[in-house]
C-alpha cells in the first residue's frame, strides 16, 4: 500500500529530536499500536569511552533512501503513519541520533516494521558517525571497511 | 523529390571531468569534500574507480570498500557514467 506524504514525516535535522512530536504525529484514531524507537549515543564501546559522536550525511541521497525505506515498510506492513528522523552534527552520550515512530492496527506489525526500518537504515542510508574517544583521538566508523 | 539524409554527428566526448563528492573517511583521506576525476567519454563505474584511485592515490587505503552513488542511487560497476550525473563516493555507512 502507498503511504501518502501526509502520513509520513522524513527528516534530517541538526537540532535535538523531539520524540513526543513524532509519537503524536503517528497516533491516529484507527491505530491500535504505536511504537517509538530511539537510537542513542552510547558512552562505552568495547571498553573505550566515547565523549561524543559527529554525524555526517549526504543529504539528498539520505532523504531519498529514507523515503524509499518508508515506502517499502508500508508495502510490507499495514502501517498507518511513519516518522523517520535522523540527526546530524555533534551529539553527546544519551542524546538521540535517530528516531522511528509508527502506527499500525495491531502491535505485532509495529515491532516488525520498526525493526525492519532501523536495520535497513543502518546499511542503506548514507550517514556516518565519527567517534570522539576520551583519549582525544577521533575515528570514522565504517563497518567491514579495512 | 529528393530524400533528405540527415546525418547526426554524435561526437564522442573525449574526456569528461567529473566532480565527485566525498564523505566521512574518504573526505578525511583526500582532505577535500569534493575532487575532480577525468575519465573517457562512455566510461563505466569500473573505469571511474580505476581513474579515481590513479588520480587520487590518497584514497587507496579504502578504494576497495568505496561505494559509488550516481544521482542518489547505488551503482553497479558496469553502469555508464553520463557527464550530467551527480557522483558521490563513500565508505560503508554507519548511521543510526
Amino acid at each position: 500500500m502507498q503511504l501518502p506524504s501526509k502520513n509520513r514525516l522524513v527528516e534530517l535535522t541538526d537540532q535535538p529530536i523531539d520524540a513526543d512530536t513524532l509519537t503524536q504525529f503517528v497516533t491516529t484514531p484507527l491505530s491500535g499500536a504505536v511504537i517509538l524507537f530511539l537510537g542513542t549515543v552510547r558512552e562505552l564501546t568495547q571498553g573505550k569511552r566515547t565523549t561524543a559522536l559527529d554525524y555526517d550525511a549526504y543529504p539528498e541521497m539520505a532523504l531519498a533512501k529514507m523515503n524509499e525505506l518508508v515506502s517499502e515498510t508500508a508495502e510490507k506492513w499495514p502501517v498507518q503513519k511513519i516518522a523517520l528522523v535522523h540527526r546530524t552534527g555533534h551529539l553527546e552520550p544519551a542524546e538521540a541520533s535517530v528516531a522511528i515512530a509508527l502506527s499500525c492496527p495491531h502491535r505485532g506489525d509495529t515491532f516488525d516494521a520498526g525493526r525492519f526500518l532501523i536495520d535497513e537504515l543502518k546499511v542503506r542510508v548514507p550517514i556516518w558517525k565519527k567517534e570522539n574517544w576520551s583519549d582525544g583521538t577521533t575515528e570514522w566508523v565504517h563497518p567491514s571497511a579495512e | 523529390m529528393k530524400t533528405a539524409v540527415i546525418t547526426v554527428n554524435v561526437r564522442k566526448t573525449e574526456h569528461m571531468k567529473i566532480t565527485v563528492k566525498l564523505f566521512a573517511r574518504a573526505s578525511q583521506l583526500a582532505r577535500a569534500s569534493e575532487v575532480e576525476v577525468e575519465v573517457d567519454g562512455g566510461a563505466s563505474v569500473a573505469d571511474f574507480r580505476k581513474a579515481l584511485e590513479a588520480q587520487h592515490p590518497k584514497l587507496k587505503p579504502i578504494a576497495g570498500s568505496l561505494f559509488v552513488a550516481i544521482d542518489s542511487e547505488y551503482s553497479s560497476d558496469d553502469q555508464v557514467i553520463l557527464e550530467t550525473a551527480q557522483i558521490a563516493c563513500f565508505p560503508p555507512v554507519s548511521g543510526g
